[in-house]
């Protein structure tokens, strides 16, 4: 390379930019400034202050005696956590796994020419655009065992019938999954058709030329190529899951006991109400490091995938 | 698709049958909760006490509603769902177009204005995305505090601002990177500079991603209960707060019509969104995440 | 006065050197074409002209003044794009009128101009349209029309004919010509179709690498290429590169073709004109050479005498014969290459048969083979 890299080699009145031209240079990111100042401080900042908080022994209020890492250990021993622990796993797998398996199945029903396609697919999609609380309020009174589903079926006749899994510690969790599907699965159907949508027709005459049976060729051909929907597909669920904090608050409120906390209302309740801040903020810790243990891997695949492609 | 199902054999025929039972089927379920909400909701006390959950009013009653609306308790007092109607619209409009003004300024920069670091800018904004919000509620709340913001409208629209310019900025950003370089290259050629590029040429061909952009703000920020039971005072709750306090108020006899109706009131902005334009929600949401 | 003058321009991104001390000067009134394969540098030397990107080093000079740091929007170009770039929310009569307003022009001056323009380019009724309702071609005219009306010093074409059908971009070739022709402005033009750039240009800067390999009139660079590369990129179908040894015979040099035989299983030879570069190529007896040939410096010959009358005569046996109704193109074994021959559409040449042509050596050239320079 040339010694005279950056500046003209040849002088003269217009080697420096004109008053605009500066303007010009500086102003896009002066634009963007201030959006990425908040993203350094309300993000960033927050997410080493919550750390740092979490070294501490906080409890009503912020305060800096450092404890090292002493409120994980206590995390950790912290029954209540192991619950809202556990109830994530087992919420969460469940909410995604049917979540995709319903998604999946109405898209493929809905990809058949269906007459009245867009009013059915509004139907199933409309709860995605409730509140959450909505969608625990009216769940709770649909399961609640005195006067909604199974009094209903009761009523058809089936006296013996119950369906109390509100008020029932061990089945309680299940109610969430219940509750999430209907609001978050017509979400799913509709990437799915999307993604549907994106695949050239010529493959399924193709595939009918060769021989091959409807549901063969979804299996074998459609499935496989709606691997990247599927891949974002859960990858948002997790997401929903891991943050869903206010169907809990609505539907069970936590209940009965702990027996439906999640880290989210964990979080919550000891930061604010039980004057836990220390052990509160080493919960959410925890939680981002959840979100990152399913973000890295799946960024990491989209920025190989965009290299490659 | 499905060209090969035209010939219709006898076993075609009841397949075509059992898909549309089965679609039918599934419709009824994903509305069953709805129906529930508004027939409660239109009913007595003495009726749904009763039972018979999907049985219609015998006699239509609004009464549940203007109670939900104007006298409903909700924790200590009771002026029903109305004034926390408001504080959300005094929370959702500003929120909204200031994220979405910033979210296109910030695209256009990134995409039309290349400059050094950019691309990490841009990375660098996306976490917001994905960030859980339990990891900043404490020191938002006390930087909150120092602002002289907690328990006010003005404060959660700072929050709703900062957390929605994430997802704002991706919309733009994946908008604008279709929209030709090409165009902006002319236009700098005829003259125009940053703003007058943004204004004349670029704002008018936005308005499919203005549209998702407001959209996606109105249901996240309307639809918000995190940050409102975390910053807001009693004068300042939104809806959603609100309306799990009313279900939540021990006090008195259970009013189920009047949660029901309460509920739907908490429901019914997003759910008229939903409806004019569903279009744009559904793009709202895919282009949140397929393109993430 | 030189309406453009590029000074030793550099241009990198990151390690990789796109543009590689060019330097160039074009005359007011000109029409320069920047001509090569994609990625050769030469819309980036356009993006550089306009502003658009910065450079690296050097100068760039319009009317005399040093634009090096200049905003596009301060060097008084207009450009033409290949997609057009048309503002899609502004109607023709905007688009038109926007630079001239951007320009502070008043609004009575503005509306002369776009009626000016709107008649020299006849998209008068489409004023009032938007974009999305023009077709591909009408499109293209109210891109130049946005260019014309702001009557900038140089006008920049960015291959602007490529999106364009064959048939319509053979008329808005000539519409261009004529334009230039007629209104006398200075023009760098884009593009990688080598028959645009015969047909348009006064000057065709051929580019290769960031490099400009040759810079001259069609003639010159169609004629009297200085390497290879601008001679089988110039000219469709290309020329004909034939691998020969160089020897000294009689009166002059000639050319023995490689693994060549003629009928008779003699060595396939051409000879060199006498007289012609005799000197450059006294050094290079005994070496190995590239010949190259125009399809068109065959003909064929139908004295079809049996003596060979001035020893450019020669056969060969055709292998293909593709008739493109204005003439025949015929492809034949010349030695270790395939070549093609340009014959009149009268010839009855059929695949399989032997052919006896004429070659004009006069304009044949010659090739080192290893450096691909021209030799004579």
């Amino acid at each position: 390379m040339s010694p005279h890299v950056s500046s003209p080699r040849v002088g003269g009145k217009g080697r420096r930019r004109s008053l605009a031209g500066q303007v010009e240079r500086f102003l896009p990111r002066l634009v963007v400034a201030p959006s990425l100042a908040v993203a350094l401080f309300f993000v960033y900042g927050y997410m080493l202050w919550t750390f740092v908080l979490s070294l501490t022994d906080s409890r009503m209020l912020p305060q800096y005696d450092f404890v090292g890492f002493a409120q994980y250990a206590r995390l950790f021993a912290n029954e209540r956590w192991n619950v809202a622990a556990t109830n994530l796993v087992v919420f969460g797998g469940l909410f995604i796994v049917s979540c995709l398996v319903i998604g999946l199945l109405l898209a493929i029903f809905l990809d058949q020419r269906i007459r009245q396609e867009g009013a059915l697919r509004t139907i199933y999609l409309y709860p995605m655009a409730l509140s959450l609380i909505v969608t625990g309020v009216v769940w709770r009174w649909l399961l609640n065992p005195g006067l909604g589903i199974q009094a209903l079926v009761r009523s058809w006749g089936f006296e013996d019938f119950t369906f109390n899994w509100l008020v029932d510690s061990d089945m309680a969790i299940y109610t969430l999954v219940i509750a999430a599907v209907w609001q978050a699965s017509g979400f799913v159907m509709a990437l799915f058709l999307a993604g549907l949508r994106g695949i050239d027709d010529s493959l399924f005459q193709a595939a009918a030329l060769d021989g091959a049976s409807l549901p063969r060729i979804y299996l074998r051909i459609v499935l496989p190529s709606l691997r990247p929907v599927v891949f974002s597909a859960v990858m948002i669920l997790a997401h929903i899951a891991i943050k869903s904090f206010d169907l809990v608050m609505a539907l069970t409120g936590g209940g009965p006991g702990y027996a439906t906390d999640l880290p989210a209302t964990f979080m919550y309740a000891h930061t604010f109400t039980r004057g836990q801040i220390g052990l509160g903020s080493a919960s959410a810790i925890m939680m981002l490091c959840g979100v990152l243990a399913i973000l890295v891997p799946y960024l990491y695949s989209e920025l190989r995938g965009q290299r490659n492609g | 698709m499905a060209n090969m199902v035209r010939r219709r054999s006898t076993s075609a025929r009841l397949w075509r049958f059992g898909l549309y039972a089965l679609l039918i089927v599934a419709a009824l379920v994903y509305l069953l909760p709805l129906v529930v909400m508004i027939l409660t909701s239109l009913k007595p006390l003495e009726e749904i006490r009763a039972g018979a959950l999907l049985s219609l009013p015998s006699t239509i009653s609004f009464e549940a509603w203007i109670k939900a609306w104007s006298t409903a308790c909700t924790g200590m007092r009771c002026n029903g769902m109305s004034g926390y109607f408001l504080n959300s619209i005094a929370i959702v409009v500003p929120a909204v177009a200031i994220s979405t003004f910033v979210g296109a300024l910030n695209g256009y920069a990134l995409t039309k204005w290349r400059f050094r670091g950019a691309n990490l800018c841009f990375a660098l904004l996306l976490f917001g995305c994905f960030v859980p919000f339990q990891v900043v509620l404490m020191p938002m709340a006390r930087t909150l505090g120092w602002l002289g913001m907690a328990s006010s409208t003005t404060g959660l629209v700072l929050v709703h601002v900062v957390y929605g310019i994430a997802f704002t900025t991706l919309f733009f950003r994946n908008y604008y990177v279709s929209v030709p370089d090409e165009m902006i290259a002319a236009a700098k050629l005829d003259g125009a500079g940053f703003w007058r590029i943004f204004w004349r040429i670029l704002l008018p061909v936005s308005g499919p991603i203005i549209t998702v952009s407001v959209i996606w703000q109105f249901t996240q920020i309307w639809n918000d209960f995190l940050f409102g039971v975390s910053f807001a005072g009693f004068d300042s709750q939104p809806v959603t707060v609100a309306l799990n306090n009313l279900v939540n108020t021990s006090t008195g006899v259970k009013e189920y019509n009047v949660d029901m109706a309460a509920a739907l009131i908490a429901a019914l902005p997003t759910l008229v969104v939903y409806v004019l334009a569903g279009k744009y929600f559904v793009r709202g949401l895919t282009a949140g995440s397929v393109k993430g | 006065m030189s309406a453009l003058n590029i000074r030793h321009v550099d241009k990198t991104f990151g390690s990789t050197q796109v543009l590689k001390d060019i330097s160039l000067s074009i005359d007011s009134g000109e029409f320069l074409i920047l001509v090569g394969p994609s990625g050769c540098g030469k819309s980036t030397l356009m993006n550089a002209i306009a502003g658009l990107e910065p450079v690296t080093s050097g100068e760039i000079q319009i009317g005399g003044e040093d634009v090096t740091w200049h905003t596009p929007a301060e060097r008084d170009i207009a450009m033409v794009f290949q997609s057009y770039a048309l503002y899609p929310s502004m109607n023709v009569r905007q688009n038109i009128a926007f630079g001239l307003e951007m320009r502070k022009m008043p609004k009575a001056q503005r509306e002369e101009a776009v009626a000016r323009v709107a008649e020299l380019l006849q998209i008068t009724p489409l004023l009032d349209r938007k974009p999305s309702q023009l077709s591909g071609g009408q499109r293209q005219r109210v891109a130049m029309g946005r260019a014309l009306a702001r009557e900038p010093q140089i006008y920049l074409f960015d291959e602007p004919l490529s999106n364009l059908d064959a048939k319509l971009r053979v008329e808005m070739r000539t519409e261009i010509k004529k334009l230039h022709q007629r209104l006398g402005t200075t023009i760098v033009y884009v593009t990688h179709d080598q028959i645009e750039a015969m047909t348009l240009a006064d000057r065709i800067a051929v580019m290769r690498d960031g490099e400009i390999l040759q810079l001259g009139t069609p003639d010159e660079v169609y004629n009297d290429p200085v390497d290879m590369f601008v001679a089988g990129f110039m000219g469709s179908p290309s020329m004909n590169f034939i691998p020969v040894t160089l020897v000294s015979g009689g009166d002059g040099y000639v050319l023995r073709v490689l693994d060549g035989d003629d009928p008779t299983g003699a060595p396939l030879e051409l000879p060199w004109p006498a007289e012609r570069d005799a000197q450059a190529l006294q050094a290079r007896v005994g070496e190995r050479l590239i010949l190259g040939l125009r399809p068109e410096h065959f003909v064929e010959d139908e004295t079809r005498m049996e003596t060979s009358f001035d020893g450019t005569r020669l056969e060969v046996m055709a292998t293909v014969v593709e008739p493109t109704g204005a003439d025949i193109l015929l492809q034949a074994t010349l030695g270790e290459t395939e070549a093609t021959m340009r014959l009149g559409p009268k010839s009855r040449v059929a695949a399989g048969e032997r052919v006896a042509l004429r070659v004009d050596m006069s304009r044949a050239v010659l090739f080192e083979a290893t450096s691909q320079r021209r030799v004579a």
